[in-house]
């Protein structure tokens, strides 16, 4: 009962933070320098044109007008239709484009958590040992590394040197998105290795030096027993809630990453819009990743609050 | 090389006597500033270092391979020199990444200290601002933004700092709750000091560093952020040299000339490395006292 009081009150804090997010978005229209239809349609459109858009921007009414059939079309789904495919509604255009990138963002977590746990372990099993310190140079080494110029080095070595996979693009059938997905959700992964590894480590030693791995330890458990049957358990908990903390920047990378291996998910719709200048569809994928965030986000807490006994429900 | 801030975790510290710790060289900090040092010294001296002119195209002598003669790094595919672009691209990505943390320090401090110090509606105003934009993917934003402002510079400024200033505000606030309980700021403000005067003579002094050190991966992080938008060529526009696009522009080129990519790229990587040194000493110098 505590849990789904917890539950209600976590997902009533979020109405604000929704207002918030919906205000933003429905702002980056009147952000356009100057007027926002001459803007959109170039210099050599016709007044008419522009009127129309106008009109079809709701920019001959008041702003609260404007903002009230945003948040009512925004809450009904739909969120206005697109310029360069005339008359096709946002909302389906990203749905048909949605598959690549839900593969891609579940692909760079499972390859970060495949990547993070196993090393954050192993350095939190051998404190201080030179594998300990190899490892805890990752994130000095990988903040700065650009995830389009990683992307491209995984390209030129697994696609192009040695031919493992696809250079781009999101071949059909079950088998053809697996390979296309690899270099990519490496690509995702491996920018979001270095950010994970320093928090994962940490929490690793702290479960590594709590009293039922001391308990288990001193029964005379070997090494790996401790390690695999006591605190790996533990150590997952800590890696999810890790994990989620950092899932807005995971979900983030996807647009670039998208760019590079040509697969054309949401991020990759995003980019082809703002060359064409499509606002409403950039417009809705900025909404999308934001709500994506927070729901993903919410999932986590109530996962870890679900999970983990000591969280306080209160 | 032994003594960097990876070698020397809680436990071992502790067991160094306080009196030698303080006196010990911060290898990282030095290493750090010095690797950055000679970045920046480049960029500032990209004039006389550079041995061509960063726009002048050569076509007769387009993609030639790194250690030609004249050309060290070889020549991109409008015949340009790429060591000359590359210290060019130094200049305009390390200034706009460096000028572009300073207003979100700046506005993330002040909100960050007035949240703190107030509490109550403020406080919770300005944290559900912070929750609102932590909300968006950082990348998906900053691209919404230059969108609606319009590619360039200028762009790239405004939206940095409106995305920018909430991990400030955030480490600020934390800094100032706790700060606020110390006898230092209970007697400033029993003495009946205006607000204004305890938050910024007072508190300032003894918040700001942390804010200061994050300002280090920040530049980083800016960096990438206008490197990345230069390759969707939505940041510096060409023929500007600039890392970003020198990346783009040599993807096509991947299979025969893979080092007009990889070189750029590497030259981020060593801008990264040594801002994160810096930052790890700065740690090491100041919060393991």
């Amino acid at each position: 009962m505590t849990f789904v009081l917890y539950a209600v009150r976590r997902i009533v804090t979020l109405i604000p933070v929704m207002f918030g997010i919906s205000l933003v978005v429905f702002l980056l229209l009147h952000l356009i320098p100057g007027d926002p239809a001459v803007t959109l349609l170039g210099t050599h459109a016709t007044t008419d044109a522009v009127a129309a858009l106008h009109h079809q921007l709701g920019l001959d009414k008041p702003l609260w007008q404007q903002y009230v059939s945003f948040l009512g079309g925004a809450l009904h789904g739909n969120l206005g239709t697109s310029y360069q495919y005339t008359g096709v509604s946002v909302t389906s255009l990203i749905a048909s484009n949605l598959s690549p990138t839900l593969w891609l963002i579940v692909a760079g977590a499972v390859f970060s958590v495949l990547i993070c746990v196993p090393l954050a372990m192993y350095a939190a099993s051998k404190p201080n040992s030179v594998g300990d310190n190899a490892i805890r140079t990752i994130p000095v080494v990988g903040l700065g590394m650009p995830s389009f110029w990683l992307g491209i080095m995984l390209i030129l070595l697994f696609a192009l040197r040695v031919p493992l996979f696809p250079v781009s693009g999101f071949a059909p059938g079950f088998g053809g998105h697996l390979r296309s997905i690899v270099l990519p959700g490496l690509t995702v992964a491996l920018t979001l290795v270095p950010i994970l590894i320093r928090s994962l480590r940490a929490s690793m030693l702290e479960v590594l030096q709590s009293d039922y791995i001391v308990t288990a330890r001193s029964k005379g458990l070997s090494g790996s027993r401790v390690l695999f049957g006591h605190a790996l358990r533990n150590a997952s908990v800590a890696s999810v809630t890790v994990l989620g903390i950092n899932i807005a920047y995971l979900i983030g990378s996807t647009v670039v990453i998208e760019k590079v291996f040509a697969l054309n998910g949401v991020g990759y719709l995003m980019l082809t819009a703002i060359l064409q200048r499509d606002f409403p569809i950039v417009q809705a994928i900025t909404l999308l990743f934001a709500i994506l965030v927070v729901l993903v986000n919410l999932l986590t807490d109530l996962a870890h609050a679900g999970l983990d006994p000591r969280v306080s429900l209160a | 090389m032994t003594s960097t801030a990876f070698a020397f975790p809680g436990r071992s510290i502790e067991a160094v006597p306080a009196r030698k710790r303080a006196h010990r060289t911060n290898v990282p900090l030095i290493a750090g500033l010095i690797m950055f040092g000679l970045i920046v010294a480049a960029a500032v001296f990209a004039p006389l270092l550079a041995p061509a002119d960063p726009l002048a195209q050569d076509i007769l002598h387009a993609r030639l391979p790194p250690f030609s003669p004249g050309h060290l790094f070889g020549t991109d595919t409008l015949g340009r020199d790429v060591l000359s672009r590359l210290l060019y691209g130094a200049r305009v990505d390390l200034r706009i990444g460096v000028l572009a943390v300073i207003t979100p320090l700046v506005l993330g401090t002040v909100l960050g200290l007035i949240a703190g110090w107030r509490g109550g509606w403020v406080d919770t105003l300005i944290m559900r601002m912070v929750d609102v934009v932590v909300a968006f993917p950082f990348y998906v934003l900053v691209i919404a933004l230059v969108f609606v402002l319009g590619a360039g510079t200028g762009s790239i400024y405004i939206a940095i700092t409106l995305v920018g200033w909430v991990a400030y505000c955030r480490i600020v606030r934390g800094q100032v709750l706790v700060a606020k309980e110390q006898e230092y700021a209970l007697a400033a403000r029993a003495s009946g000091l205006p607000t204004r005067r305890i938050l910024f003579r007072h508190l300032l002094p003894n918040v700001v560093l942390q804010a200061i050190i994050f300002s280090m991966s920040d530049i980083v992080l800016t960096i990438l952020a206008i490197v990345t938008l230069s390759y969707l060529g939505l940041g510096v526009p060409p023929p500007t040299p600039d890392w970003g696009t020198m990346i783009a522009e040599g993807q096509n080129y991947l299979t025969t000339q893979w080092y007009l990519t990889t070189i750029p790229g590497l030259c981020v990587v060593y801008v990264g490395i040594s801002l994160a040194l810096v930052a790890d000493g700065l740690v090491q110098q100041f919060n393991r006292r």
